[in-house]
């Protein structure tokens, strides 16, 4: 009962949102079937006329429909950029397939008999579309913009990824955030406007063949309408932000931005997939990045210095099994070899390296070893085996790679490496189950995913780097028996990015600067 | 009048209709019979152009139809198809309006015309106005689309199996109201059938078709009592003897019969067929049947048989 009711006080709470991501989502929605309708139903009449060209329009309106959604929405950036139109671009191609398949079926299951009676009552090719095949055929022209539309709501929800608004904003920021009532915030919405689409057209649909004639006049005036509900965000040379779901759920997020700074600038919420290439190519100007992604070196963006501490810091150090430090005492020292050896643009650059570059990991982790002097050959010694875990991300492969070398080289143990071991919580669980030995590890992470402390102990933290580390060290410790070794020196915590050409030519150096920035714009406006 | 000259039709490599010419005159009534793939249909078809002919010509009332467009033509032709071919999404009364429509007729009138015809059909248009196709009986369905090809009247009937779909005892009461319609006596009609029993009973002439050429026309005593070859013997072989009962009237054997000196109570005319004599025969258990020859007001007597001595005599001679 608890969790409906936070539930309840979630939508409550949000309801400017709610409302403006529901109205945003009927429309993108309504937007891409009323184009879909306007070309997949001349398309399909026109292939029921001429039915050699009907497998080959058919046949690539299906291939369209195969291509996974979000990999459709991956093609248009580099074409359409991202927001509304890529958005509206994609959806209109799900909705083609069922709008043009229905519409030739309906059409060619008119009952030849009746076509041909009307031909012989004195009736033209276009009297006899419009009085008799169109108005016959629309129940299964109706039964395509149907499915089209239920479509079209799934889909939709996508459209958060590439800015273009609408309540995946709402459900990838609660997968990001695992925030069940967040999630739950945008998928009840989302699937009750399925549920009601579907149910409206359904009575449409058996509102009686005698009632055809009305039907086509009224849905395209109602697609019309819904359509509307759709404002493309538009910006008058404001510096627009593009924030991914999970930053803008945030306290160490957007939310923090709003309270800390006042920051108050229009944003879009994008994937952190494409936020980078957006950026870069002016779609947006202002990102939440992490601080080493090598995104930031390919793209020309730098970081602006967070001047009022509100990003926590997320410094990357081994965690390791306390017992098995215990057995093998040569393994801390080893390990901490690395200590210090790597800043934020040092990380950037192995990053770029491995993501733009495309070396491999264990390449990139070498040569770096090889540059500071800590290669040594492996002693190829059997005292013992370490197994060393990963999440998925190239990061983390650099750095067990950089773990295996040093200790092959450095004591008489051998290693096994488990990588792609997905997210936080699954290394988590496989570390404190004794399924790995160790894994790479962010403070930041540590404090806020793992021990969730209370907001008074967070007050005390203040997001100070070393008080931070002394915190999540001894809790570890105390509760899971697990110990952090001396951080390696990066700290790859959420930033803020722009273009560095912007930021110079602006001046912009601080996320206050930018704040300074963005109020003298607002009073301008 | 119909007139088609050297008609053909291919369908890629096959020839539906090979090279055939027939004239329909004013308010005649032409029967294309034959069995089925024979061309028959297509032969029809090719009068209103639904189907292309691929040589020939065809004028109606001396105006070539292929100098028309299509559409205009087929608004001055009446058609009548197997499948009823009604609107589903339109009322009785808008299925019978399309043609007056197309051509642009006001409300009123097709009010007033639509009404006329449905009540001679049975159909009042305050029961049936407002109804669908899907609320119709089969039978009522093929009454409403005889009205839709007669609400213009025009001079030009084309029926294609106007009763096929029909169960036979739907079939003849339906025909039977379709004979006596006051509106089709001065059409010019042609009839496609397989039925021979429907073929005798419309049509004044009869094109007996086969492998897309007519192979006999005439009427049905000639087909019947002057088959041209084989084919058409054994195509009536099955009834023959009901067919040739059908197609003899009375006044064809009238010189055959007794005189009357007494007057029974059951009477026939002189021009119904020897069929309709047995039958009444049987009906009524009697002996003997009066028989009114309506040119002269003569009346001479039918009994079992009188009728079956003159009927092998009348085969014989011819």
């Amino acid at each position: 009962m608890e969790t409906s009711q936070s539930l309840w006080g979630f939508m409550a709470q949000q309801s400017d949102k709610l409302w403006s991501q529901t109205l945003a989502h009927i429309g993108l929605t309504c937007i891409s079937l009323l184009i879909a309708v306007i070309i997949g139903l001349p398309l399909g009449i026109w292939i029921a006329q001429k039915r050699k060209a009907a497998w080959f329009i058919l046949g690539f309106a299906g291939i369209l429909q195969t291509i996974p959604s979000i990999a459709l929405l991956g093609f248009m950036i580099p074409l359409l950029g991202i927001g509304a139109l890529p958005a509206i671009t994609a959806l209109f191609m799900y909705a083609l397939l069922p709008i043009i398949r229905n519409t030739y079926t309906g059409i060619i299951g008119v009952d030849a008999a009746i076509t041909e009676s009307a031909r012989a009552m004195g009736m033209n090719k276009w009297q006899v579309l419009f009085r008799v095949e169109l108005p016959l055929a629309m129940p299964v022209i109706l039964a395509g913009i149907r499915t089209a539309t239920v479509i079209n709501v799934g889909v939709a929800t996508l459209a958060a990824y590439i800015a273009a608004g609408g309540l995946g904003e709402f459900i990838f920021g609660g997968i990001a955030l695992n925030n069940t009532n967040m999630i739950l915030a945008g998928a009840i919405p989302a699937a009750l406007l399925a549920i009601f689409f579907d149910f409206l057209l359904s009575r449409i649909q058996k509102a009686n063949v005698k009632r055809m004639r009305k039907v086509s006049v009224i849905l395209p005036a109602l697609l019309l309408i819904l359509s509307s509900f759709y404002i493309i965000p538009h910006t008058k040379n404001q510096i627009l932000g593009g924030f991914t779901p999970e930053f803008m759920g945030r306290e160490d997020g957007y939310l923090g931005l709003k309270s800390k700074y006042n920051l108050d600038i229009p944003t879009v919420v994008i994937s952190d997939a494409v936020m980078y290439k957006a950026a870069f190519e002016n779609k947006i100007d202002v990102i939440s990045g992490y601080s080493t992604d090598g995104r930031l070196k390919a793209y020309n963006l730098i970081t602006l210095k967070d001047d009022k501490h509100i990003f926590p810091p997320y410094f990357a150090s081994a965690v390791i099994r306390e017992d098995i430090l215990k057995k093998f005492p040569e393994l801390q020292p080893t390990l901490e070899l690395l200590s210090g050896q790597i800043n934020d643009s040092v990380m950037t650059d192995l990053n770029y390296r491995v993501d733009y570059l495309k070396q491999s990991p264990e390449k990139v982790a070498h040569d770096f070893l090889l540059s500071k002097g800590l290669y040594k050959k492996p002693l190829n010694g059997n005292k013992g085996t370490i197994r060393l875990g990963s999440k998925i991300f190239a990061e983390q492969y650099i750095l067990i790679q950089m773990f295996k070398e040093l200790i092959e080289g450095n004591t008489q143990l051998k290693t096994v490496s488990q990588t792609g071991l997905g997210g936080t919580k699954i290394c988590f669980d496989a570390l404190t189950n004794g399924e790995i030995d160790m894994y790479p590890e962010y403070t930041g992470t540590g404090l806020l995913v793992l021990l969730k402390p209370s907001s008074a102990v967070m007050e005390g933290l203040a997001g100070d780097r070393e008080k931070v580390f002394e915190y999540v060290k001894a809790q570890f410790l105390t509760q899971y028996k697990l110990r952090w070794l001396k951080p390696i020196g990066f700290n790859n915590a959420y930033a803020l990015m722009m273009r560095k050409t912007q930021a110079q030519s602006l001046n912009i150096k601080t996320i206050s600067d930018l704040k300074i920035h963005s109020s003298n714009e607002n009073q301008q406006h | 009048m119909i007139v088609a000259e050297k008609l053909s039709k291919n369908f890629n490599d096959i020839q539906a209709v090979a090279d055939i010419s027939f004239t329909v005159k004013e308010g005649e009534t032409m029967v294309l019979l034959g069995t089925s793939g024979c061309g028959k249909t297509t032969t029809l078809k090719m009068i209103n152009r639904l189907i292309e002919a691929t040589s020939g010509s065809i004028s109606i009332n001396g105006q070539d139809i292929f100098q028309q467009q299509p559409e205009i033509l087929r608004r001055t032709i009446g058609y009548v198809s197997q499948n009823n071919g009604l609107f589903p999404h339109y009322t009785v009364s808008e299925n019978i309006a399309v043609v007056p429509r197309l051509l642009g007729w006001d409300k009123v009138k097709i009010r007033e015309h639509a009404e006329k015809l449905l009540d001679q059909l049975k159909l009042p248009v305050a029961e049936f106005g407002d109804k669908y196709p899907d609320e119709l009986s089969g039978g009522q369905k093929q009454r409403v689309t005889v009205a839709r090809a007669l609400i213009s009247d025009s001079p030009v009937l084309l029926m294609d199996e106007p009763f096929g779909a029909l169960d036979p005892v739907t079939r003849a009461a339906v025909r039977k109201e379709f004979v006596n319609l006051p509106e089709l006596k001065k059409k010019t009609i042609i009839l496609v059938t397989h039925d021979v029993q429907e073929a005798f009973e419309m049509g004044d002439r009869i094109c007996l078709m086969d492998k897309g050429r007519i192979v006999q026309s005439g009427d049905a005593k000639d087909l019947l009592f002057r088959p041209a070859n084989d084919f058409v013997r054994s195509f009536f072989e099955n009834q023959r003897l009901y067919l040739e009962l059908t197609a003899l009237k009375f006044e064809d054997i009238w010189h055959l019969l007794p005189v009357s000196d007494s007057m029974p109570d059951n009477v026939l005319e002189s021009n119904q067929s020897l069929w309709q004599g047995m039958e009444l025969l049987s009906q009524r258990n009697v002996k003997e049947i009066a028989i009114k020859n309506l040119q002269n007001g003569e009346v001479r007597i039918g009994t079992q048989s009188s009728i079956q001595t003159a009927f092998n005599q009348i085969k014989n001679n011819i």
